[in-house]
């Protein structure tokens, strides 16, 4: 029998490769979405949460006599009641040598750690209700000091930021190859700069939203929670709430966004459970906007001090990194905080030959909401601090900034190729892409453009930047930490008995367009239209377990999932085929819904007739013959530890030297994913992807007063990006499959966000320098715009 | 307090009796099971509650229930099964105009207000006339696009029957 | 974000409003468009006993010609400013300014009376009665009066309106002969509250300014007539040099506050940018 599994994607996988529409997509046009904010079960209480108004402080007194005697409200609860439910959990992992961070539990104990950490809960008949109630509860808290600045939190009399630590350095750790301070010592330019980048957040357009049910009859505990993670929450409200891992149910229906968010654990979402599991009634909490901004994960807060040595000619030597970074009062569970600094010192420099490197990270702990993975984990830190580096160098040197790349980019036959910071890349493109990047840009016209425009003193910026992405993450990135969290993802394909193919999987959907993904790759494997491949995902009971969505795997490690399981079923249809035809089946293939023949493509039975005898008449199968028509599949990546993606973007800025206001006027992607499954579904994920890149470039930022109260924590006031503001944005493709797969492909999800606010930073660099200024900080609003120009 | 209203909701006429602190957002999610009306801010930020009121667009999470009362009020559930936009929902579709879909039912309903005032609107106007609806997902570019290309077909359909 | 409970009272005439207004002694709220009510009822920054709704009151709406002077009546939503052809011809500043306030759905609800009322100082309407001279009728228990724009805005959210008056209508002043006008605002995003904005209205006689009103709103706690700019313009022909001059007096007109992402300095700085450019567009217009 021929091996099925061994064949590459070819001419006859048509639907891999096509732009397919997401079906999905017509429910949610009608209205008919179905989002956990949307779910409304009998005898349902809402939940909300009185909040701690300071940063830092210990509880003296509550007193939440009032609020249980306000109208509709059932129950109040405080950590005295709830916290005992349930088993603290530490942010910490093996793998990140001696961190520390304190044990957490549902609500506030003796301290109240950020303002916005949750003291009370309220469980009342409607959330109205209950927001009446919050305001009943007599809070008690005396004042301490909080610590805001990172910097001044690690002095050594600092104040701890949480009870029991020695110091509020969380992590810290050094990379450094042999010869980098060498490199410095005979560079012929060194270029330096001092850099800040400002904290955002996810602001999903559906808030957190979690509905938890226990019946305590049966044992069994189903939580609706909107999440891209939900076999990892099954673990854990398993294991934190000492339930048997198969009474523990985690349906994640349609989720109005996540990038990262909505992977964390956070007390509400426990608490929620602790209140079902007590009531034995169903329990829903939907996070407001305004509690969305003090209990959401924040992004980035990086400080970063860097150098780069060059020689005469203009190739990088080596760069010297320092970065720390602010992450909270702990580190967050079950990923912790540290990823996210361990990614950009990890991924400086990346596209780039340099061969030698030194990079320090600091994680630092202070009273502030919790930092941790978002959209493009580290990447647009690393790629912004290596790219403003380049450009000054090009500057310094005379140098056009595309040449100055066209001379330090790893050439494209100089594969595999280690990086300075340890990371082994496959097979990248940077070379094609810089070409590629020039001509869909029109680089010449566009810098004519510009020369011409300063003369009529306005002035316009080109922004360039490279980058490498991180995808398809094996069990290197937490697994080997200690973390119970999948890197391998699991199957079921089973033909039904009318011929159509169903697929439960156990990679999820927050509208990237993995479902469609899947139907393609699993259609190609059995012959049929992705249209007749029906996909399940997102519900712990009926999908096999699995990572499901995180750090750019969905298509990679998802699809190649689905491919193997595809193909095992393929294999058990032609071998019952073959029985049934009396035929070789090595001589039969599947295509348009037949059993062909493999060679001439005569069709010789539909798959519904092997669905029909195989379900209804078994009975008239050859003896012996497997009527089995379902294949499980798990995989779990090996070979290189990640695969690495690349590209290039590029933007086009104008400034109002006046007042400060950049205008983005067009920007461009160049991207490398690998097989490219689906065009129109990479270059939507591409373009949100940028603008989760310019955001925070322009305009997002939580701002923060110096007792640690969040200033803008509204959607009237933390300004996202919006329709007027945003470009149009060109892309561009080139495809380097990767061999560690039969599929070849890579995540694209993060690409955009990876380097859009770095080609921007470099874009008003360019509008800007010629005037003698200078910009080293997101985001880059009017009035640090202004100050770089000494207007102010 | 409660107090009864009566409105016509999607041409169907609804009796009900509410608070008067319900929002209309609430009130069509709540009680009407009209859960495509999200929210995303409830304070006007957003546009993830978008509903026609007197065929114009309002932010169903700043008008109240009984604000509404005697008045006419259309949703997403409303357009799409009456019709009125199927063409602007083929051409999201066809564009990939949505991800997660939780901005997506708003921008549909200001879309929809926005043709039946510009027929066929400048980009610019487009994306001024979305300036108050908020994606996290797609970069509005596709979105954008959906609605330029629903004009322009409007457009040119219109000038064949002519 | 919840509100608080409260009663409805939707008033059938401004009496009838006056009334439940006392009778509720002080714990009622008119609410007009409700866009900047109802989310302060949401974060729960007040909590009123009743609202009561002025927006069916037949007599608070229209737009009118009355003897050369324009009625606007206080419930005229946004997008009537911005569409309404009277408007446009005979209080321009109006038409102009209503595109920048917020965006187009909230400007189906919102009404210039509610925005006149609020006195929030980043308003543009506030700004725009300033600008245009305008009067506001104010009808309390005692009947109605008339009150000029400049003597009506006196501090943040506060107005010379007792508590319990309503504004019933504003009334924009003949258009003048060799009227020229320019509204410009330095906004993040499109329709957010601007950083700096401001409405100039000017009549240009034989190559003069003979006269001119500037209003600036988002510096400081009212909208602010710019009197040192005004003079250092009026009667003089307009150039660069009258510019400048009148870009230095700003500093004597404006009193920002002092904030830590927009420091008064900053602020100031932007004002100037923004007169000159207004100040350069009328040029060019007249
Ligand atoms: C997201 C968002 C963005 C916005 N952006 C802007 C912007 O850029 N610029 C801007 O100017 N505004 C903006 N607004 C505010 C909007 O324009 C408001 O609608 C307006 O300021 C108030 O008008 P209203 O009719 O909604 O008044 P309401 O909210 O009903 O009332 C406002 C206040 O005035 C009182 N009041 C109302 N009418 C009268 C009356 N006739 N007599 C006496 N008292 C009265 C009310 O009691 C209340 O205190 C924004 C609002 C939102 C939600
Ligand atoms: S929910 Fe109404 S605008 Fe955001
Ligand atoms: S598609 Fe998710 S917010 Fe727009």
């Amino acid at each position: 029998m021929r091996s099925s599994d061994t064949r590459t994607i070819s001419a006859r996988d048509p639907h891999i490769g096509q732009a397919h529409r997401r079906e999905t997509a017509r429910r949610h046009l009608a209205g008919r979405g179905r989002f956990v904010t949307d779910i409304a079960l009998p005898r349902m209480l809402h939940a909300a949460f009185v909040r701690s108004p300071m940063a830092r402080g210990r509880i003296v007194e509550i007193d939440t006599s009032d609020a249980a005697q306000s109208p509709g409200v059932v129950r109040v609860f405080t950590a005295r009641d709830l916290n005992p439910l349930c088993q603290p959990w530490t942010g910490t992992l093996d793998h990140f040598a001696s961190m520390v961070s304190a044990p957490q539990n549902l609500l506030a104990e003796d301290e109240v750690l950020w303002a916005g950490h949750p003291v009370a809960m309220i469980l009342a008949r409607t959330r109205a209700e209950a927001e009446d109630a919050c305001e009943l509860v007599m809070l008690d808290i005396e004042e301490g000091e909080a610590c805001v600045d990172g910097h001044a939190a690690l002095a050594e009399d600092a104040v701890r930021a949480a009870p029991g630590l020695d110091s509020n350095l969380c992590f810290q750790t050094v990379l450094e190859t042999k010869a980098v301070d060498d490199a410095f010592a005979c560079a012929a330019h060194v270029v330096e700069g001092d850099f800040v980048f400002g904290r955002h957040t996810a602001v999903t357009l559906e808030p957190r939203a979690v509905v938890a049910d226990f019946d305590a009859a049966s044992g069994q505990l189903t939580v609706h929670h909107g999440t891209q993670t939900p076999y990892q929450f099954q673990d854990i409200y398993a294991r934190h709430f000492a339930l048997p891992e198969s009474r523990v149910r985690v349906i994640a229906p349609d989720v109005g966004g996540s990038f990262g968010m909505k992977l964390h654990l956070y007390n509400e979402e426990m608490a929620t459970v602790a209140a079902s599991l007590q009531l034995g009634r169903p329990v829903k909490f939907v996070a407001d906007r305004l509690e969305s901004f003090v209990s959401d994960i924040h992004a980035r807060d990086h400080k970063v001090s860097a150098r780069m040595a060059l020689d005469a000619e203009g190739t990088i030597l080596a760069m010297d990194v320092d970065d720390m970074t602010q992450i909270g009062a702990f580190s967050t569970y079950p990923r912790t905080s540290v990823a996210e600094g361990n990614q950009v010192v990890r991924l400086m420099g990346a596209p780039y030959k340099m061969p030698d490197y030194r990079g320090r990270l600091s994680v630092v702990f202070q009273n502030k909401v919790q930092t941790s993975q978002y959209r493009a984990v580290g990447h647009p830190i690393a790629c912004a601090v290596t790219e403003a580096l380049v450009d000054k160098a090009a500057v310094k040197l005379g140098l056009d900034p595309i040449e100055m790349r066209a001379r330090n980019l790893v050439p494209d036959d100089a594969y595999p190729f280690v990086s300075a910071t340890g990371y082994s890349f496959e097979k990248l493109s940077h070379e094609a892409c810089l070409s590629k990047l020039r001509d869909l840009m029109d680089y010449d016209a566009l810098r004519a453009e510009q020369a011409e425009l300063r003369q009529k003193g306005v002035y316009r910026g080109i922004g360039i930047a490279p980058f490498v992405e991180i995808t398809n993450p094996g069990a290197a990135f937490y697994g080997v930490g200690g973390a119970r969290i999948s890197a391998q993802d699991g199957a079921v394909v089973r033909l039904t008995p009318s011929g159509e193919v169903q697929c439960a999987i156990s990679v999820t959907e927050q509208g990237q367009g993995t479902e469609t993904v899947i139907s393609q790759i699993v259609a190609d494997q059995l012959g049929v239209s992705p249209e007749q491949v029906k996909v399940t995902t997102g519900d712990t009971d009926t999908t096999p377990s699995g990572g499901a969505t995180w750090a750019c795997r969905g298509a990679g490690i998802g699809g190649e999932t689905a491919l193997r399981a595809g193909r095992k079923l393929q294999g058990q249809i032609l071998a019952l085929a073959g029985q049934i035809l009396q035929s070789d089946p090595a001589d039969l293939a599947l295509a348009e819904g037949h059993v062909v023949d493999a060679n001439s493509g005569t069709r010789r039975m539909p798959l519904a007739e092997i669905g029909r005898i195989a379900t209804y008449r078994p009975d008239t199968l050859p003896e012996g013959a497997d009527n089995s028509l379902t294949a499980a599949q798990h995989f779990a990546p090996s070979g290189y530890p990640f695969d690495f993606t690349n590209g290039i973007q590029a933007s086009l800025v104008e400034v109002d030297v006046e007042t400060g206001i950049v205008r983005l006027l067009k920007h461009w992607v160049v991207e490398d994913c690998g097989r490219i499954i689906n065009p129109l579904l990479v270059d939507e994920q591409i373009r949100g992807g940028v603008v989760q890149g310019l955001g925070p470039a322009l305009f997002e930022e939580c701002l923060y007063d110096e007792t640690g109260q969040m200033t803008n924590a509204s959607l009237a006031d933390y300004l996202v990006p919006m329709a007027c503001e945003m470009p149009d944005i060109v892309i561009g493709h080139v495809e380097t499959p990767t061999n560690d797969t039969i599929l070849g492909a890579k995540g694209v999800g993060e690409a955009g966000t990876a380097a859009a606010g770095a080609a921007a930073l470099n874009a008003v660099n360019d509008a800007i320098g010629p005037l003698g200024a200078q910009i080293h900080q997101t985001p880059m609003t009017p009035l640090r715009v202004l100050k770089a120009l000494g207007h102010v | 307090m409660t107090m009864d209203i009566e409105l016509t909701v999607n041409g169907e006429q609804v009796r009900e009796s509410v608070e008067p602190r319900m929002s209309l957002a609430d009130f069509l999610r709540e009680r009407l099971q009209l859960t495509g009306t999200h929210l995303g801010c409830e304070m006007g930020a957003c546009g993830a509650c978008l509903v026609l009121l007197g065929g114009k667009p309002v932010h169903a999470c700043l008008v109240l229930a009984v604000q509404a009362s005697g008045e006419t009020v259309e949703t997403v559930e409303g357009l799409s099964e009456r019709g009125a936009i199927a063409d602007l929902q083929a051409a999201f579709h066809d564009r990939n105009a949505l991800q997660c879909g939780f901005c997506t039912t708003g921008m549909v309903v200001n879309a929809h207000a926005l043709l039946g005032e510009t027929p066929v609107p400048a980009r610019d106007e487009i994306r001024d006339a979305l300036s108050g609806n908020y994606c996290r997902c797609t970069g509005y570019e596709a979105i954008v696009d959906a609605i330029a290309e629903t004009a322009r077909k409007r457009a040119s359909d219109a000038e064949a029957s002519a | 974000m919840k509100s608080p409970a409260f009663d409805y009272i939707r008033a059938r005439s401004v009496a009838h409003a006056l009334e439940a207004y006392r009778d509720l002694d002080g714990e009622g709220v008119y609410l007009a468009g409700g866009h900047s009510v109802v989310p302060s009822l949401a974060l729960r920054l007040q909590a009123p006993a009743a609202l009561i709704d002025l927006s069916g009151i037949d007599a608070l709406t229209g737009i009118s010609l009355d003897d050369g002077w324009l009625r606007i009546g206080s419930m005229t939503r946004h997008a009537e400013i911005a569409s309404d052809p009277l408007i446009r011809d005979h209080a321009r500043l109006f038409h102009l300014a209503a595109p920048h306030v917020a965006h187009p759905a909230i400007r189906n609800r919102g009404t210039v009376g509610g925005s006149l009322s609020l006195a929030d100082p980043a308003s543009e309407f506030p700004a725009v009665a300033l600008a245009l001279r305008a009067e506001l009728e104010v009808a309390g228990r005692d009947g109605i009066r008339r009150v000029k724009a400049d003597d009506f805005f006196l501090d943040i959210y506060e107005t010379a309106m007792e508590p319990g008056e309503i504004l019933q209508a504003i009334f924009v002043p003949p258009v003048r002969t060799g009227e020229v006008c320019a509204f410009d605002e330095l906004a993040r995003r499109r329709g957010d509250y601007a950083m700096v904005g401001a409405a100039v209205q000017a009549v240009v006689e034989a190559g003069r300014l003979a006269d001119i009103s500037i209003a600036f709103f988002s510096v400081g706690n009212k909208p602010t007539r710019a009197g040192a700019a005004e003079a250092v313009l009026r009667e003089n022909a307009m150039n660069d040099t009258a510019i400048a001059a009148a870009q230095a007096a700003l500093d004597a007109d404006l009193d920002p506050s002092d904030e830590p992402q927009m420091p008064a300095s900053v602020r100031r700085h932007l004002a100037r940018v923004l007169l000159g450019r207004l100040l350069g567009h009328l040029g060019t217009t007249a």
